[in-house]
């Protein structure tokens, strides 16, 4: 060994050492130390999370972590996710593929989120990774169903196929008819979010011949019949999506759908349930003992049924579900599962103007009354007070994520007529270990001064037709020292406010805002005091051109784009 | 336009005209109703706004000067703002599917009733349940239809309500879900007891 190094560790068995750690922050810290602890490191990474894709290349990635097996990709503003964000925005995962098969050839693994995947770089995945076992697509788009007869085609020993919530197109079933005769290492299958009829002989054999299947999530277009059939092939199913949960039933059909879910003892977490209709959700009954999870979230389910339901799932920890269930339901909810952590409420209708339905404060508090474990919420709802709030996290001080959305823009206390300013104060003053807020409502810059005060370890706040003057953002800017990530839309925040972050945006992940009073110019000098930031502004086509509509700050190391459409400016 | 002249003056023209803002109100500056939509100062709206404002506004112009008024007018239409509320696309458009599926469905249908005369219509998208549907029918056509059981159909009375599916079948009211029933159900026909008692022991 080298003669300058009195003690000379061998670098082998620091890798090796260094291996069993998992944790990123750990990684982090270690690679921090000194340059062997950085190379062993390094060698000894096999997963990476890139949470925004532009933040790095992938040159760079792979020159530092060669022998990467994983990797997760996010890539466009959360934002898009509501059209937003324009279509040829960027995030396009096929450079990053094209590195990966030059250097990291035995890669396994990969999630994307918010990336666009087109049809060839499936197939480019399938041809180039032998290995290739993982492929997870959330909230992605560019890609047809023909892309997927690729990966079921030619990735031997895929075990994970997750495509949800994609824009993808679905042009046909027939992927799915491409898994090969010999092909059984499948371990999880969701397709739940796909529309194509799939040919259900081809599943069956596949559910069949996978015996070490865990998760099955499938579509619409599976039967009633059809599901049977499956649950008596897999009883070791852990996590089961249905498709259609309504069909004309004798009884004697329906003893047999009760009875292949009574033989499924390990069941979790349970989805799907489109249609379900209360004759035949009881048949689920028996398999809801050990449920941990119930996604109803695409099940318009009254509040009656939802109380039936639950009754027999008493360690529910997670529950999603439509605001069809009202406040009765939730009440239900909070009588039915006292291990709750988190309920998410999404809106049946949110742009119908005639419904007056959905759900209330009343609805939030009860469940907070009887489930003191909640942490995670997620809620819709036509109306709050800020009473209701303040007594909510009374009941559950132990909020980490806490997603309030009142659905119409800057609506106030309706008892009360004031801003929610004192509803959002109470909880950042008591749920310490918040870690993300969506705000919505009536709010002022009295909100931000409070979140700016106690949220201390808030990582991702989200903001919407709030706030009454650039104050309010430098608020939050001084005061959140844990802070991340920061979106805003239709906010009265100007330049002012933007350059206020300087210092800050280094030791974040992004900032957007849109539709704030932001110009190009104040852009502009955030982008010259900051090289190491990418300042992007997004214009709209008809606005003056001295607004930025649309601004999106990131760190990054990889220096500007070099791949922005027409539509973005780079500063 | 004829209310000029005279009744200008009492008439308050700038409450009718179409702008941006709500009325009731001069200059479009950030102001927050009671219904608390709020508008932004100094922005051009994007064009999906600016268009349901103007839709707004020329629904709403008789109301222009309720609108001053705390609480008593009629609260303008939701205005629909691109991307809020803050729901995937993904789950928007498979919500929105599932609601055109079923406004589609429901609607008129005949029916009959055998030895009346002429054919009733009835909307199935009223009824939410099967009593309502059977009072409806009992009180249309002045008769008692009696009690469903799954054995026996509706034995014990004079008449009993079919229907025909979407595959052409005859059956019998009440067997399956209502939603079911609802969406497969092409007309109605009330046939007299004593022909119906076949169909009562089908399953």
């Amino acid at each position: 060994m080298e003669s300058t190094r009195s003690l000379s560790f061998p670098d082998k068995v620091r890798e090796r050492v260094f291996a069993h750690l998992t944790s990123p922050e750990d990684r982090s810290s270690v690679s921090l130390v000194c340059k062997s602890w950085y190379d062993a490191e390094r060698l000894s990474r096999t997963r990476v999370s890139i949470r925004n894709c532009y933040s790095v290349s992938p040159e760079i990635l792979v020159r530092r972590f060669p022998n990467i097996r994983g990797v997760s990709l996010k890539g466009k503003p959360r934002f898009s996710d509501f059209n937003l964000v324009p279509s040829d925005w960027g995030a396009d995962v096929h450079a990053w593929l094209v590195a990966f098969a030059d250097r990291c050839p035995l890669l396994e693994e990969l999630s994307l989120k918010r990336m666009a995947v087109s049809d060839e770089s499936l197939e480019f995945l399938a041809f180039s990774f032998p290995n290739f076992k993982v492929l997870s697509l959330l909230s992605c788009d560019g890609f047809t169903t023909d892309g997927l007869e690729a990966i079921a085609t030619f990735c031997k020993n895929l075990t994970e196929l997750d495509i949800q919530e994609n824009g993808v197109e679905d042009r046909s079933g027939s992927w799915l008819s491409c898994f090969p005769e010999r092909f059984t290492s499948l371990e999880v299958l969701n397709f739940s979010n796909l529309t194509s009829e799939v040919d259900f002989d081809a599943l069956e054999r596949l559910v069949s011949r996978c015996k070490s299947l865990k998760v099955l999530k499938v579509n619409r277009s599976v039967s009633l019949e059809q599901l049977q059939k499956l649950l008596v092939l897999a009883p070791q199913l852990v996590e089961l999506g249905t498709g259609s949960f309504s069909l004309e039933f004798s009884a004697h059909q329906f003893a047999e759908l009760e009875s292949a879910f009574n033989n499924c003892k390990n069941i979790q977490s349970l989805s799907g349930l489109l249609d379900a209709t209360v004759r035949y959700l009881p048949a689920i009954y028996p398999a809801c003992a050990n449920l941990t999870f119930l996604n109803l979230s695409y099940a318009a389910m009254q509040s009656d049924e939802l109380d039936n339901l639950l009754m027999h799932c008493p360690h529910l920890q997670r529950l999603w579900v439509l605001d069809t269930v009202g406040d009765k339901g939730l009440e239900a909810v909070g009588s039915n599962c006292p291990l709750l952590e988190e309920l998410r409420v999404f809106p049946a209708d949110p742009f119908d103007e005639e419904i007056i339905q959905g759900v209330t404060e009343e609805g939030f508090l009860a469940v907070s009354f009887g489930c003191p474990r909640l942490h995670y919420v997620l809620y819709f709802c036509q109306q709050m007070t800020n009473a209701a709030v303040a007594t909510i996290v009374q009941n559950c001080p132990d909020f980490t994520h806490f997603r309030l959305c009142i659905m119409n823009p800057g609506q106030p206390d309706y008892l009360t007529n004031e801003p929610m300013d004192e509803a959002f104060g109470a909880v950042v003053k008591t749920c310490t270990k918040l870690q993300r807020l969506s705000v919505s409502g009536l709010l002022t810059d009295l909100a931000f001064e409070y979140i700016g005060k106690h949220a201390k370890n808030l990582e991702v706040l989200s903001v919407a037709f709030a706030g009454s003057s650039d104050w309010g953002m430098q608020c939050v800017l001084e005061g959140c020292p844990k802070l991340s990530k920061l979106e805003i839309r239709d906010c009265p925040f100007g330049d002012a406010a933007l350059l206020s972050g300087l210092e800050k945006y280094e030791s974040m992940r992004s900032l957007w805002m849109s539709a704030c009073n932001v110009t190009v110019d104040g852009c502009r000098l955030l982008a010259t005091k900051m090289p190491r930031l990418n300042v992007e502004v997004i214009k709209d086509d008809e606005s003056d051109d001295s607004q930025a509509d649309k601004v999106y700050v990131y760190r990054t190391v990889a220096g500007p784009r070099r791949d922005s459409p027409p539509s973005v400016l780079a500063l | 336009m004829e209310r000029l002249g005279n009744y200008e003056s009492d008439l308050n023209l700038k409450a009718t005209e179409l702008r941006l803002g709500l009325p009731g109100r001069d200059e479009p500056e950030k102001q927050t109703t009671t219904t608390g939509v709020i508008i932004r100062s100094n922005k051009r709206a994007s064009p999906e706004i600016s268009q349901e404002y103007s839709r707004c506004n020329s629904n709403n112009s008789s109301v222009s000067d309720a609108a001053n008024d705390d609480q008593d007018s009629a609260p303008p239409s939701k205005v629909q703002v691109v991307g809020w509320p803050p729901i995937r696309s993904y789950r928007k458009n498979t919500l929105q599917q599932k609601k055109n599926e079923s406004d589609s469905a429901g609607m008129y249908v005949k029916v009959s009733m055998d030895g009346a005369p002429y054919l009733r219509k009835i909307d199935l998208k009223v009824y939410k349940c099967y009593p309502e549907l059977l009072e409806a029918l009992e009180n249309m056509f002045k008769l008692t239809i009696g009690e469903y059981s799954e054995r026996e159909g509706y034995n014990g009375s004079d008449y009993a309500p079919t229907y025909e599916d979407k595959d052409g079948d005859w059956m019998l009211v009440g067997d399956v879900p209502f939603d079911m029933f609802i969406t497969s159900c092409k007309r109605l026909r009330i046939m007299k007891g004593s022909e119906a008692r076949g169909l009562g022991s089908c399953v």
